[in-house]
């Protein structure tokens, strides 16, 4: 491909993340979509809307399977084949390869894709089985493992390994919170500490209630056409240029290797090919800290630096906001939150922003290459996508 | 060759309940899969043996859990681990019985068999857990 277009993204939507109490998982995506459409108003949605892809995780949040045409229905674009992509926490970033394989095909030249998830009206502990349901079930929810007990397996490891540290990992969540205060529509208008995030209650060993992610509902969507067409709709597109999707064993126990997501590696490599792009061609980066742990494991597994020196990135702030290569200038997961099924996509609207100069006070001056990781479950599923601006 | 069982996981769990920790060989290639699987993974095989495990294992990871699933809540705070075992096979469990300051990675441990029942809405399997040896 060479660092050809795949396709190009025209607009972008993201609801506020955080609570949304009182409203249903199809009117949050409904608030995402409106912020697209207004921002592309050479768009008319429903003569050039040919298709659209949904990530969603769980039906048990709001007894609502069916997302696809649910928020089809609810965007006022019923008529159009609308389906649900599902693969636990990347369930939109393959939303967005669901897109790219259908622009590419040349069945829907204009595509919506996007994510949602409705989750604060649970309690913590529903939440916590609802999530496991991504892991396996017979070797590992039977056995009483929880999402945080997987990473933080995997942490374990990391730390047995190579010394990392769980201040290292408090230094992730201190950074994304701060990152955090700057993005209006973040969950978590927060400042921390290393020393609160070090003081606060265990999850699960050694992950602590301020290394997790947050409960969110949230939506998010972008709108993709082939890059011939991108012109016709908007003076600054964002093109994707590398796509990579790979899988592994849905148990974490029958892995090769438990510091590392071969699956985010597969598909980094795949994109870093597709895009001709090297890690350190990168200007800015959203990567998947459902755990703090998981953001150093991924500077680790996208190349930022060497293996088991993901600790020392963050310690020396060169993820950070004016570092060498700013990760998650949205807050991330950590602090932007995690409404599961909308974060694929979510990430894809913050390098969209940044790439074509709207991030406002979090902008990464000169940013031209972005980056997004997305991972399913315990690394089952990781979708790695390459964007570059004209 | 046993053809008498199937190589499930339902028959996996019910090996348990006779305290034996069971994997299937793939006859076709060697292979072996714990927990035994009725098509090989390596090369689409459907021919098996069963093959008895020892138990005996090192300890690769752990986490201990704070926040569990509601069947789990009154357990926890618990530890759960990852057991290299032989033959390069790993196994996720329940660690049982050892105080949190002698966990260490790489320590030795052995299977149980143990009669923990919970909610009805799971599974009534044999469960098992890892000890210290
Ligand atoms: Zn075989």
């Amino acid at each position: 491909m060479n660092g050809k277009p795949l396709v190009s993204i025209v607009s972008a939507g993201l609801s506020k993340f955080g609570k949304h109490e009182g409203l249903y998982a199809r009117e949050i995506f409904a608030l995402a979509l409106k912020e697209a459409l207004d921002r592309c108003p050479k768009l008319e949605p429903k003569r050039h809307i040919k298709a659209v892809f949904v990530g969603h995780m769980g039906e048990s949040y709001e007894h609502q399977g069916h997302m696809g045409s649910t928020a089809a229905d609810w965007g006022g674009l019923i008529g159009i084949p609308a389906t649900r992509t599902e693969a636990a926490c990347a369930s939109s970033g393959v939303a967005l390869r669901s897109g790219i394989y259908a622009v590419l095909s040349g069945l829907a030249d204009v595509v919506l894709v996007g994510g949602v998830e409705k989750m604060t009206h649970r309690t913590t502990a529903e939440v916590t089985e609802y999530l496991a349901m991504a892991s396996d079930y017979p070797f590992e929810q039977f056995h009483g493992v929880t999402f945080p007990g997987l990473f933080a397996m995997m942490a374990t490891a990391h730390m047995n390994a190579y010394g990392t540290t769980e201040e290292q990992m408090a230094r992730v969540a201190v950074k994304n919170h701060r990152h955090a205060l700057l993005n209006p529509k973040a969950h978590m208008q927060k400042e921390l500490t290393v020393e609160t995030v070090l003081a606060s209650k265990l999850v699960s060993w050694p992950l602590k209630i301020y290394d997790c992610s947050l409960i969110t509902d949230g939506a998010s969507c972008i709108i993709l056409t082939k890059p011939d067409l991108a012109s016709k709709f908007t003076d600054t597109p964002v093109h994707i240029v590398g796509s990579g999707q790979a899988s592994d064993t849905i148990g974490l126990y029958e892995r090769q290797s438990l510091t590392s997501l071969n699956s985010a590696r597969l598909a980094a490599k795949i994109a870093y090919e597709m895009a001709d792009i090297r890690p350190e061609n990168v200007d800015v980066a959203e990567v998947h800290d459902c755990f703090t742990f998981a953001e150093i494991m991924a500077y680790e597994d996208l190349g930022f630096c060497k293996v088991g020196e993901g600790g020392k990135l963050v310690e020396k702030n060169e993820t950070a906001l004016g570092g060498r290569i700013p990760v998650n200038t949205s807050g991330g997961l950590k602090a932007k939150g995690h409404p599961v099924g909308a974060t694929g996509v979510a990430q894809a609207y913050e390098i969209f922003l940044q790439l074509t100069g709207q991030a406002e006070q979090r902008q990464v001056k000169g940013a031209h290459v972005g980056l997004t990781h997305n991972v399913g479950g315990s690394g089952a599923t990781a979708v790695v996508h390459i964007y570059r601006s004209d | 060759m046993s053809t008498t069982s199937a190589f499930t996981i339902e028959q996996f769990y019910r090996f348990l309940e006779q305290r034996k920790l069971m994997a299937g060989k793939c006859l076709t290639c060697g292979k072996i899969h714990l927990p035994p699987r009725p098509l090989c993974d390596s090369c689409y095989g459907q021919i098996f043996e069963w093959v008895e495990l020892s138990g005996k294992g090192k300890l690769l990871t752990y986490t201990i859990i704070h926040v569990a699933p509601s069947q789990f809540q009154t357990m926890a705070p618990y530890t759960v681990g990852i057991v290299q075992l032989e033959k390069g096979l790993k196994l996720l469990g329940l660690i049982s019985d050892v105080p949190l300051e002698q966990l260490k990675v790489g320590m030795d441990l052995t299977i149980d068999f143990v009669a923990c029942r919970l909610d009805k809405t799971w599974p009534q399997w044999q469960r098992y857990c890892f000890k210290a040896v």
